[in-house]
């Protein structure tokens, strides 16, 4: 009963590109696209976890990829989609308590959470590469 | 006593498959674990930056970080595999394709988790 059948031209409800975009919006695609990106990125935890338990020589191979411009920007942009994440997961652990719905604190919480994952990103970050020039 | 009963009273409270529930709790419960291990584990790199490799050796194989890094590989791999059912659920219609992808889902999970929690228990002790 639950079944379509594929193919058959079915009118659709507008989608995405009709609307004005809403910071509320934008961080709620944000956070399905984070947490896909995440799922991709745990391969390279797992990778750098692997590469630890093989020996010198391979982890400090992947150490380098990570090292280059390129690896450096997939790195940062893994670090700030794991922040906005969980950012972005405590917002909805806060709307879960039934609290946070008013449009004013909508945005706010919106807001939020993209000015302090890319705070926090940019503080990681200072941080690592100054322990990381010690 | 159940014959006088409606049909509608006899199906109320079972549910369509009478556990949908289960993954919306399972993902806040992983998610708020996530919260404490996914900060932990971020401590544990960012202390580890610019090290050599026998400090990040020694380092992940203290007991209490390979004991944080074992929680935060399975509520992590947990977390995200509902989360990628979420996603592939609501945009993969096809019967095929949807089972094709679920399947697919789980064993990326599984395999992804596995895999580091060896590399991390190797690590532990020292093989």
């Amino acid at each position: 009963m639950a079944e379509t059948r594929q193919g058959d031209a079915r009118p659709l409800s507008p989608h995405l590109s009709v609307y004005r975009p809403l910071i509320n919006m934008v961080m709620s695609i944000l956070h399905r696209l984070t947490g896909a990106a995440l799922y991709l990125g745990t391969l390279l935890l797992a990778a750098w976890l692997f590469a630890a338990a093989t020996g010198e020589r391979e982890f400090n191979l992947l150490n380098a990829v990570f090292a280059h411009p390129l690896g450096k920007l997939v790195l940062v942009g893994y670090s700030w989609a794991l922040l906005h994440h969980m950012l972005g997961g405590l917002r909805h652990l806060l709307w879960d308590t039934g609290r946070g719905f008013s449009i004013p604190a909508v945005n706010a919480l919106s807001w939020a959470t993209i000015i302090g994952s890319i705070t926090l990103t940019a503080a990681l970050w200072t941080l690592g590469l100054s322990l990381a020039g010690r | 006593m159940a014959g006088y009963r409606t049909p509608l009273a006899r199906v109320r409270g079972l549910g369509s498959a009478k556990d949908g529930t289960e993954h919306f709790l399972r993902q806040r419960v992983t998610a708020i674990a996530n919260i404490f291990l996914v900060s932990f584990g971020i401590l544990i790199i960012v202390r580890l930056a610019g090290a050599d490799y026998l400090t990040v050796r020694r380092t992940l194989a203290e007991p209490l970080n390979t004991i944080a890094l074992l929680l935060l590989i399975l509520s992590g791999v947990v977390h995200m595999r509902i989360g990628m059912q979420t996603i592939i659920e609501d945009y993969v219609h096809a019967d095929g394709y949807k089972v094709l992808a679920l399947l697919i889902n789980t064993f990326f999970a599984v395999v992804v988790g596995l895999a580091s929690a060896y590399a991390v228990l190797k690590l532990s002790f020292g093989a």
